[in-house]
C-alpha cells in the first residue's frame, strides 16, 4: 500500500512536534541559578567543548543580568541557543556538575536557553563586526561549524562569505535536528545573527559543482570547510528501491520544513540502526502516529545512542528488536514486510564491539509498510579529494589548529570528526579554533 | 515526650511559643485560631493611643527566592480600644490554659497609663507587655522607641505601670540603641517583672530600580521601618545574651521572652540556650500562617528527647556561661582545617576563598601532583572533566585556622577544624596587657614576642 499522510488531527500533530522542554520561567531560572555553587575553575566549564564560563553566566542569571549572561555564553559559543537545546548535556556540562553527587546537577542547558532566548526574543546583538581588515575568507557549508567560524572571523573584522548548497543555512540544525528539540526558527535566528555581523551567505551554491574551488582559492585568503557528512548510506539488501523505503535524515527534514499534515508515514514502521539518527527518525514516525520497531543487529550495550536517548525512545513507546539484522525488504511496488535474521554476538570486531553473527535458519518477516534507513551518514569526499586534502577513513585530517594538509585550507565539524562524537557543540568549537588560527595566520602572514 | 510547659513570672503556658504582638494577634478571632493551631500564648497587638495606618506597609528582602527579612511601617492596633478589650476578655475565658498578654502603649503621662492598665486588668489577661520599641510613627509622638531609647523615661513609665498593676509586667526593649543594657537596667529599676526583646530594627529594605521608589512605597514616599525575620536573628541573639548577663537581671533571675527571627525549633532552641525562657514569633506566622507552630513544638520536643533532657526549663541559659569577650579568648588555642577527600565534591570554593582572601594555604593536587587551575581548549566531556579535577589540599603549616574554608564548604562535615598543639602557652590578651603591656602596644615588642613563642605570620 502507498504511504499516506498522518491521520492525526493537525492540532495533535502540532502538540507532538512542539518543543519538549518548556522554557524556564524567570522565577524558575533565578531559583535554579541560585542553586549553582559558583565553583572555582568549574568542571562544567571544562566539560563543555566550547568552555562557556558556566558559573559566570549562571551567576548573572541569578542577579537578573540576562543580557550579561547571554553575552558570556555567546562569547564562547556563538550558537549557544542551538546548543542549549541539542547538546547531550548529560555527557557534557551537566554530567560534570559537582551537584551530580546529590543526583541533581544544575540544569545548565535550560539556563543557557533562558539567557540566550532573552537576546534572541528581543533581537539584541551582543557583538559588533570588528574593524575591517580587508582580508577575505570563504567558508564552505553553513552548518554549525561554518557559522561559528564565520561569526568569529567577522567579530575580528574579516570579510566572510559562506557558500551553502541548501536553500536555507544552518546545516543539520535547520534540516536534521528534530523540531521538538530545536524549532527551525531558532536555527534561522542564529543565521540572521551571523548575517547581521556582515557575513554574506550564498545559498544554493555547491562548491565543486556550481563554483570551482580554484575560483575561491584565488579570491579569498583562506578557506574553511564545514561540509558535514552526507546522506544515509544504502543498506545493500534487496528491495531497497521499493516505495516506502526512506532515508532517515530526509524523513526528519520533512518534519522540519514541510507541513506536518502532509508528511507520509506508514502504519507499521521498521527503523534500521541504533544511533541518534535512528532514534530521532523512530520518534518522529511514532509522533506522526505509526507503530515503530527499531531493528539493531547487536544489543543495547553496543548501541551508539546515549542511554538517555534509549530511555526517551522507550518512553515514547518505541519497540526494540535487538540481535536482529535486515536481510531483504519484501514487496512488489510498496514495502510489505522486512525479512530479518536473528543474530548472536561473537568475538570482538575492529571497532572492539562483539561481532554479530547470524543464527542459521532464524529468518522471519516483520510486517511493515515503511522502512527507515538510519545507519549513519556517508562521508562526502568529493570536494576534499578534488582539493587533494589528506583524508583518513573519509574524514579530513586536521591538526590542533584545524588546519588541513593544505595550509590555506581549514576544516571542522562532522567532516573532520574521525574520533569522538559528532555533535553540534564540537562543530562550534572547531569553527572557533579555526577562526582563531586563520586570524593569526592572516595577521602574521603576507 | 519532654515537658515543654513554662511558668514565666507567674504566666503559665503549655509550651514556650507565643505569638508576638503584631498582625497575627490583631483580633480575638485570629488568636482563637492560633490557639487551635497550638500556640502556647499570644501577646495582643499593642493597644492604646488612637492611630491611622497607611497603604503599603511591608517590604521584604529575598535570598534564593525566599524571604529573609520583613520590614514594616505598621502602627499599633487601629481597631477601637473597646473592641480589643472586649475580645481579650472573651479569649481569656475560652482559653484559660494559654497565656494571654496585652501589649500597651499610650501617651507618656501617668494618667494615660493608669487608665489603660485599669482597663487591661478588667479583661482577666495574664500579663502586660510595655511596647517601648515601635521604631516608626509612634516614636515621633513620644511613645515606643522614644521611650525605649531613653533609660530615664523607661524607668519612669515602668514604675508608674508597676504601681498600678497587679499583673506581671514585661518590658519590651528596642534594639535601636547603642547599648541595650542601659534600658534593660532602667526597666529593672522601674520594677519590671520580666523583659522581652527584640522589637524591630530600623531599616530601609530596598529601592525599586525601575522607579527609584522606596519599598514599601507609600504614594511615592517611603522611610525607615522596622526590620524582622530570619535576617535579624543574629542581632537578637546577641542582644538577648547581653541582657541576660546584666547583673541586675541575672541576680533577680528575671525571665526574658526572646524574639527576633525565630522561624523554627532550631532557632527557638538557640534562644533558650542563650537565656530566653519564653519565645515570641511574628514573621514566621506572617509568612506561613499559624500552622508553623506544629513543627516548632514537635521539633523542640524531639530534640530534647534525643538529648535526654526532661524539661525545656533545664536548657534555659545553658550556653550563657560560654559568652566571653575577645580579651579573654585563649591565644594559645589553635586549629587547622582538614579536608575529608571522600566527601569532597571538588567545587574548589575553599581553594579560592583561602587563596583570594585568607592565607593562601590551600593547594590543588591531581594524582599527587601540584597543579594550576585551567584546562586545554581541546578538552571536553564529563569523563575528562571529572577525572582530571584536582583536589584541594591544606598546607597545615601555613593554616592559621581562620575557619573560612570550613564555612564556605557546601558539604557538611567535609572540612573539619581540628585542634592541634600550638606549642604556645595558653594566655589571653587581657593577661598580656597586664603582664607584658609593651607587647600589646609596640610592633617591635610584638615581633620579639612572636619570635619567642614561635609564631610566624606571613
Ligand atoms: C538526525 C540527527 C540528529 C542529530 N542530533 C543531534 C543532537 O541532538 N545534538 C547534537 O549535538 N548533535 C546532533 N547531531 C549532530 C549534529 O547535527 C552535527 O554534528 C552538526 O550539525 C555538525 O555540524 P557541521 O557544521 O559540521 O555539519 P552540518 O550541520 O552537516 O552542515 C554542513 C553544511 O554544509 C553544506 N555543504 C556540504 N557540502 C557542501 C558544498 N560542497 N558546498 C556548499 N555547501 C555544502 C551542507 O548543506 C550543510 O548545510 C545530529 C545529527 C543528525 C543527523
Ligand atoms: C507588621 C509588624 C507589626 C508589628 N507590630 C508590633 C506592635 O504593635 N507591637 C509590638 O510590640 N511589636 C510589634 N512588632 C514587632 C514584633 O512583635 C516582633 O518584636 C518582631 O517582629 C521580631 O520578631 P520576628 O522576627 O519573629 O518577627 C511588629 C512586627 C511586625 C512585622
Ligand atoms: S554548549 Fe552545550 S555543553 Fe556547553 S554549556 Fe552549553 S549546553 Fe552545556
Ligand atoms: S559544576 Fe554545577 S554547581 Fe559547579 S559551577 Fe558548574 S553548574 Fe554550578
Ligand atoms: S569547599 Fe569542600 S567540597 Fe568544595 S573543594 Fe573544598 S573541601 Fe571539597
Amino acid at each position: 500500500m502507498a504511504l499516506n499522510p498522518s491521520t492525526l488531527e493537525p492540532q495533535v500533530l502540532r502538540q507532538n512536534f512542539h518543543e519538549i522542554l518548556p522554557a524556564l520561567t524567570s522565577r524558575e531560572a533565578v531559583i535554579e541559578a541560585t542553586r549553582c555553587l559558583f565553583c572555582y575553575d568549574a568542571p562544567c566549564t571544562h566539560a563543555c567543548p566550547t568552555h562557556i564560563d558556566i558559573p559566570r553566566f549562571i551567576k548573572k542569571i541569578s542577579t537578573q543580568n540576562n543580557l550579561g549572561a547571554a553575552k558570556t555564553i555567546l562569547e564562547s559559543n556563538f550558537l549557544g541557543s542551538t546548543c542549549a537545546r541539542v547538546c547531550p548535556v548529560e555527557e557534557l556540562c551537566e554530567g560534570a556538575c559537582v551537584l551530580g553527587s546529590d543526583h541533581k546537577p544544575i540544569e545548565i542547558g535550560r539556563l543557557q536557553r533562558y539567557a540566550t532566548d532573552h537576546v534572541m526574543d528581543k533581537k539584541i546583538d551582543v557583538f559588533k563586526a570588528g574593524k575591517p581588515t580587508a582580508k577575505k575568507v570563504a567558508v564552505i557549508g553553513a552548518g554549525p561549524a561554518g557559522l561559528s567560524c564565520a561569526a568569529e572571523l567577522a567579530k575580528l573584522g574579516h570579510t566572510v562569505t559562506i557558500f551553502e548548497k541548501k536553500p536555507l543555512a544552518g546545516g543539520l540544525s535547520t534540516y536534521g535536528i528534530v523540531v521538538f528539540r530545536e524549532p527551525v526558527e531558532v536555527s534561522l535566528a542564529e543565521v540572521e545573527m551571523v548575517k547581521r555581523l556582515g557575513v554574506t551567505i550564498k545559498n544554493n551554491v555547491t562548491v565543486g559543482t556550481d563554483i570551482s574551488f580554484d575560483e575561491l582559492n584565488s579570491s579569498y585568503e583562506a578557506v574553511f570547510l564545514g561540509t558535514g557528512l552526507g546522506n544515509v548510506p544504502n543498506l545493500e539488501i534487496p528491495g531497497e528501491n521499493l516505495e516506502g523505503v526512506v532515508d532517515g535524515i530526509e524523513f526528519i527534514t520533512q518534519t522540519k520544513t514541510d507541513d506536518l499534515s502532509s508528511i507520509k508515514v506508514g502504519q507499521k514502521v521498521a527503523v534500521i540502526g541504533a544511533g541518534n539518527t535512528a532514534i530521532d527518525a523512530a520518534t518522529i514516525a511514532r509522533r506522526l502516529g505509526a507503530h515503530v520497531t527499531m531493528i539493531y543487529r547487536r544489543t543495547k550495550t553496543e548501541m551508539t545512542a546515549y542511554d538517555f536517548e534509549y530511555d526517551f525512545a522507550k518512553l515514547e513507546g518505541i519497540e526494540y528488536r535487538f540481535l536482529t539484522a535486515p536481510v531483504s525488504i519484501k514487496g512488489s511496488i510498496f514495502v510489505e514486510g522486512l525479512e530479518c535474521q536473528t543474530m548472536q554476538l561473537g568475538a570482538p570486531d575492529a571497532s572492539g564491539r562483539p561481532r554479530p553473527e547470524p543464527i542459521p535458519n532464524s529468518n522471519f518477516t516483520l510486517e511493515c509498510d515503511m522502512v527507515i534507513k538510519a545507519i549513519g551518514q556517508e562521508k562526502q569526499t568529493n570536494l576534499a579529494s578534488q582539493l587533494g586534502l589528506t583524508l583518513e577513513k573519509g574524514y579530513i585530517v586536521v591538526n590542533h589548529q584545524n588546519q588541513t594538509s593544505n595550509p590555506r585550507v581549514y576544516a571542522g565539524g562532522d567532516c573532520v570528526r574521525l574520533k569522538g562524537d559528532a555533535s553540534t557543540v564540537m562543530a562550534v568549537q572547531d569553527g572557533k579554533i579555526a577562526a582563531k588560527s586563520i586570524h593569526s595566520s592572516l595577521e602574521g602572514g603576507n | 515526650m519532654a515537658d515543654l510547659s513554662i511558668d514565666f513570672c507567674g504566666i503559665k503556658s503549655p509550651n514556650p511559643f507565643w505569638l508576638a504582638s503584631a498582625p497575627p494577634t490583631n483580633s480575638g478571632h485570629q488568636i482563637h485560631k492560633a490557639f487551635e493551631a497550638g500556640w502556647g500564648g499570644a501577646v495582643w497587638k499593642t493597644i492604646g493611643a488612637p492611630v491611622l495606618n497607611v497603604s503599603n506597609r511591608y517590604g521584604t528582602v529575598k535570598y534564593n527566592g525566599q524571604i529573609i527579612g520583613l520590614n514594616n511601617v505598621e502602627l499599633i492596633s487601629d481597631r477601637p480600644l473597646e473592641i480589643n478589650l472586649r475580645e481579650i476578655a472573651q479569649i481569656k475565658k475560652l482559653w484559660s490554659d494559654r497565656a494571654v498578654i496585652v501589649s500597651a502603649m499610650v501617651e507618656s503621662t501617668r494618667g494615660a497609663w493608669k487608665n489603660i492598665i485599669e482597663q487591661i486588668e478588667d479583661t482577666g489577661a495574664d500579663g502586660i507587655e510595655l511596647n517601648y520599641g515601635c521604631p516608626h510613627g509612634m516614636s515621633e509622638r513620644g511613645m515606643g522607641a522614644a521611650v525605649g531609647q531613653v533609660p530615664e523615661y523607661c524607668e519612669q513609665i515602668t514604675s508608674w505601670v508597676t504601681e498600678f498593676s497587679s499583673l506581671p509586667v514585661i518590658v519590651k526593649l528596642t534594639p535601636n540603641v547603642t547599648d541595650i543594657t542601659f534600658p534593660a537596667r532602667a526597666a529593672v529599676a522601674g520594677g519590671a517583672n520580666a523583659l522581652s526583646l527584640i522589637n524591630t530594627i530600623n531599616s530601609i529594605v530596598g529601592v525599586n530600580l525601575d522607579t527609584f521608589e522606596l519599598s514599601p512605597n507609600i504614594g511615592g514616599k517611603g522611610g525607615h521601618g522596622g526590620y524582622a525575620g530570619p535576617a535579624v536573628k543574629p542581632i537578637a541573639l546577641h542582644l538577648l545574651s547581653q541582657v541576660a548577663l546584666v547583673q541586675e537581671v541575672s541576680r533577680a533571675k528575671m525571665p526574658i521572652s526572646g524574639m527576633g527571627g525565630i522561624m523554627n525549633w532550631k532557632d527557638a532552641a538557640e534562644f533558650l540556650l542563650l537565656g530566653a525562657s519564653s519565645l515570641q514569633v511574628c514573621t514566621a506566622a506572617m509568612l506561613y500562617g499559624y500552622r508553623v507552630v506544629e513543627d516548632m513544638i514537635d521539633g523542640l520536643s524531639n530534640w530534647l528527647d534525643e538529648k535526654g533532657i526532661g524539661s525545656v526549663n533545664e536548657i534555659i541559659g545553658a550556653s550563657l556561661p560560654r559568652i566571653s569577650d575577645f580579651g579573654d579568648f585563649d591565644l594559645g588555642f589553635k586549629t587547622v582545617a582538614r579536608i575529608n577527600q571522600d566527601s569532597c565534591i571538588q567545587c574548589d570554593l575553599c581553594y579560592i576563598a583561602c587563596n583570594d582572601t585568607e592565607h593562601q594555604c590551600i593547594d590543588l593536587y591531581r594524582d599527587g601532583e601540584l597543579v594550576a587551575a585551567g584546562h586545554d581548549a581541546r578538552d571536553n566531556g564529563k569523563h575528562k572533566a571529572i577525572s582530571s579535577r584536582p583536589f584541594p589540599v591544606i598546607r597545615e603549616s601555613d593554616c592559621v585556622g581562620c575557619d573560612l574554608c570550613h564555612n564556605v564548604c557546601p558539604v557538611q562535615g567535609c572540612i573539619e577544624m581540628v585542634q592541634v598543639p600550638s606549642g604556645r602557652e595558653g594566655t589571653t590578651w587581657r593577661q598580656l596587657s597586664s603582664e607584658r603591656p609593651e607587647v600589646t602596644q609596640d610592633w617591635d615588642a610584638m615581633k620579639a614576642y612572636r619570635a619567642e613563642i614561635g609564631l610566624d605570620i606571613h
